[in-house]
Order: C-alpha cells, then structure tokens, then sequence
C-alpha cells in the first residue's frame, strides 16, 4: 500500500512540474510579445491555455484521490495540501498570462507612442518572482520563498506608482484612452501575478517547515 | 540506542490559548520495564491529562502495549516481568503507595483487543464488577447496568434481552458490552489496547464515538496500530519506538508536522 502511495506522490510531482514549465513558459510568451509588439506570439498564448487548464484538473483530481483514498499525514499531508493550492495558483498566472496577451493586441495599435512608466522593470521582477517561487518549490528551497515574498512590495508600488501617471497620461491625451487603459490592466495583471508567485512561496513554506507565514508583514 | 526521553518535553504547557487549565490525571517517571533480562521500555516519562484521549502509538514490539499495562498493574500478572519508575494516579503512587492492584483496577479499568465477555447473561457480565466489590443492593445494581449500557451506547439494542448469554451479542456488541463491564465499577481511567482492531468499520465508528463522547466524565488511553483512528480520537499522541518514547504532542501536531523524522517516518510510513 505504501508503494502505491508513494508512487502517486511522484506521478503528482512530475504533474505538477509539468505544469509549472508549461505556466512559465506562457508568460514569458506573454511578456515578449507585449515587449516585442508581436501578436502572433500573443496568439500562442491564447491558444495554449486549453492545455494549461485541463492539466489544472488533472492535478486536483490527482490530490483529491490521494487525499481520499490513502488519507496522507505530515510531510505527506502538507505536500498534497501545497500542491492543490499552487496548482490553482499556478492555473490563475496562465490566466493572466493570457489577459496580458489579449492587451498587446490594444497596445501594438500604438507603437509609436511611449510607456510612460517602467513596464520593462515589472515584466523582469514578476517573472522573476514566478520563476523564483516555481524554483523554491521545485528544489525545497525556503530561502528563494522567502525572497520572493521580500519582492511583491516592489510590483505594489510600481502598479500604484502606474496607476496614477495613467491618470494624468489620459486626462491629457483622451484619443489615447484605450491604449493607456490597456497599459493600466496589463499592470494590474502583472500585480496579480505577483501576488499569486507570493501564495506559491507562502505554500512552499508551509510544505518544508509546516508553519503558515500568510498575513504575516514582517516577511514583506 | 540512545533513549529521547530527555529532549521530550512531556510537561505540555499547562494553559492553552483560551487559558483553559487542565490537569495531569496520571503522571508517569523515568519507566523502565523488563521480560527477563530483556529490557522493553526505557525510562520513560509520560504525563496524561483528566478528560482527554491519549494514543499511543508504534510499531509492533515498541512496548506501547507494555505501557499501558503498568498504568494498572496488568503487569503484574505476567510471571518473569520487572519494572522500575513511578506511576502516579492523581498523587497516588500506584505501585507503593497501594497494596491491593485490584483496588487500582477500580479506578483505572481496561477494555482488550479481543472482547472477553464472561460466559454469563449479559445483565450479569455488567453486574459483575459490583457483586464482586461487595454491592448486594439489586436496585442499585439494575440501575447501574442500565447506565453503564446506555453510555456504553448498547442499551437500546439489549435492553429488552439482559438474560441472554452475552455470546449472542456481534463482536462489536461484545466489545461495547466489555465496555459497559468496565465503566460499572466508575473508573476514572480507562485503558483500551486496540479496542476497534478486530472489528468492521461500522463497529468501529461507535467505539471512536463512545471514546470521544467519554472523555467529558473519564481520562482515556488508548493503543492502537491504526494511525487514522489515533488521529480521530485522541487529543495528545505518544509515539514509541523500541522501547522509546520517541515524541509525545497534541495529535494534530503530531500528524501534520511531527517534531522527530523518526515520527515522521513511521506516520509516513517510510520506515526502515
């Protein structure tokens, strides 16, 4: 019984990497092609998330079954638990990925026209966060968990900070409304992001040592 | 091996966080135990607490069953056997500071793995506790029975047959009549070795209920090989490993972030 289980618990693991590299993968699509004006690539994302869906369900039915039928308990428990909640984590970035996407196709219409804020410096924090917090649960580490969490007050701030220059941009180029509206929820998907990259960690956390440092303000 | 005693804080906070006080009903010191020359247990230092469920548990041969018999003096029936330590009940040592180890098994009563009910009626296997501890009053007697059975969740499935052999009951009535034999004599303690392990599932459902609805009026220690059932009766864990009490804790700490990899490994079942 115990073999059977324990192999289960490693069909989870390769699942839940699978899905981790296919997450990752779609967002630095997503990023290119907002950075590069490239709808094709946009496309791509679009496309793909099907796939990122149905291996979501896969992944919670798989928890779900272990948890029925071989009622696991610590290491075990925490490990089944973390993955059920990284995997819908991991299913809202692909999301988001693919909101992002949908804006480029607003925001290639004005090539011309400059970001007014540092969208560059956001892309490579958030996929950076999401890469760190995929990393720590993939090698155990919750010194990387903790470093991301010490991230997600940067993209707060860059998406408040882009909030208000929309504001301004808009009042004073209203024909441009739609593109910096676009803009605007392409940060706020990022902000999202973000913060799903930080439940990851939170989770991971949880998973090695056994302690929920959610709402905690002295990790930020 | 090298005993864990010393790095067990077996003295659990005595107030939890609704400032709820508590109070240790038997307080076990530095245990050993020996078939023979064969040492079984190894110092060990326990403390249970009034009104909840204590589990231990191990693998077999850990001397988890070993343990629970020195809490009233079952030991003592088995020839060749030696012990060293304390046991307390409240601030009683049982082992000197009482002659009689019948007059412990009053207080301390215990319920078997296999239900060993007398070949007599079934009225007479509850009665039987109290004739022997010299109560002659019948009304006394029937009334006792009658509560016995009903907090041993029996009553209504025998009340109307008490004059039949106890051996006509299922092996889940059996064991929930051996039950209601040890709960006549008002134990304030009660030992159950693997109460549920020879039964069907729905059986066992009552038995865990009876044990979780008992706490309220006794202190409960049960042994059990059954992780899952430990996990849903007991308030605190003992886990024993050759001899060793390896780590004790609330349950629920026990079962999702053990303090002990050797804990872990065993509950995970990794073992080896």
């Amino acid at each position: 019984m115990t073999k059977h289980f324990h192999n289960e618990i490693e069909k989870l693991k390769n699942k839940i990497l699978h899905l981790v590299a296919m997450v990752e993968e779609n967002l630095q699509i997503a990023v290119k092609s907002i950075i590069e004006y490239d709808i094709g690539q946009a496309d791509k994302v679009i496309m793909s998330d099907p796939k990122v869906d149905s291996l979501e369900v896969e992944v919670e039915e798989d928890c779900l079954k272990i948890l029925a039928l071989y009622q696991p308990v610590a290491a075990d428990l925490r490990y089944v638990i973390a993955v059920l909640k990284i995997n819908n984590d991991l299913e809202r970035i692909a999301d988001l990925a693919v909101n992002i996407a949908k804006r480029t196709k607003t925001v290639t219409r004005h090539p011309d026209v400059e970001i007014p804020f540092d969208l560059h410096d956001m892309l490579s924090i958030t996929v950076e966060m999401v890469k760190t917090s995929v990393d720590s649960l993939v090698t155990n580490n919750t010194q990387k968990a903790y470093q991301v969490i010490s991230e997600d007050d940067k993209i707060d701030d860059h998406d408040a900070n882009a909030f208000n220059i929309m504001q301004k941009q808009i009042r004073i180029n209203a024909d441009y409304s739609e593109y910096y509206v676009s803009l605007l929820s392409v940060s706020r998907y990022l902000e999202r992001i973000a913060d799903h990259a930080t439940n990851i960690a939170e989770d991971v956390i949880y998973m090695i040592d056994g302690e929920i440092v959610r709402h905690r303000s002295d990790l930020a | 091996m090298q005993p864990y005693n010393n790095s067990i804080d077996r003295t659990i906070d005595k107030t939890d966080k609704k400032n709820y006080k508590f109070e240790y009903k038997m307080t076990v010191e530095d245990l050993d135990f020996w078939y023979g020359d064969n040492k079984v247990l190894h110092n060990i230092s326990l403390n249970i607490i009034e009104n909840k469920v204590t589990s231990l548990i191990g693998p077999s041969g850990c001397g988890k069953s070993t343990f629970i018999r020195t809490l009233n003096r079952m030991n003592e029936t088995i020839p060749g056997t030696r012990m060293d330590g304390i046991v307390k009940l409240d601030d009683i040592n049982i082992y000197t500071d009482i002659k009689d180890a019948s007059k412990i098994r009053t207080r301390v009563g215990m319920v078997f793995q296999k239900s060993n009910p007398f070949p007599k009626s079934i009225f007479e296997n509850v009665a039987y506790g109290l004739k022997v501890n010299g109560i002659k009053d019948k009304n006394l007697i029937a009334e006792v029975v009658e509560e016995s059975l009903i907090q041993a969740a029996l009553w209504d499935e025998v009340k109307d047959k008490l004059n039949h052999s106890a051996f006509m009951l299922s092996g889940g009535q059996q064991q929930r009549l051996c039950l209601a034999r040890a709960l006549a004599i008002r134990p304030e303690v009660i030992l159950m070795d693997e109460p549920a392990s020879a039964l069907d599932p729905i059986s066992t459902a009552k038995i865990e209920d009876l044990i979780v609805t008992l706490k309220q009026k006794y202190t409960i220690i049960i042994v059990t090989h059954n992780m899952q059932e430990a996990a849903r009766v007991s308030d605190y864990t003992a886990f024993f490993f050759q001899g060793d009490l390896v780590e004790f804790g609330q349950t629920k700490e026990i079962f999702t972030r053990p303090k002990k990899k050797k804990t872990e490994d065993y509950i995970t079942g990794r073992f080896g």
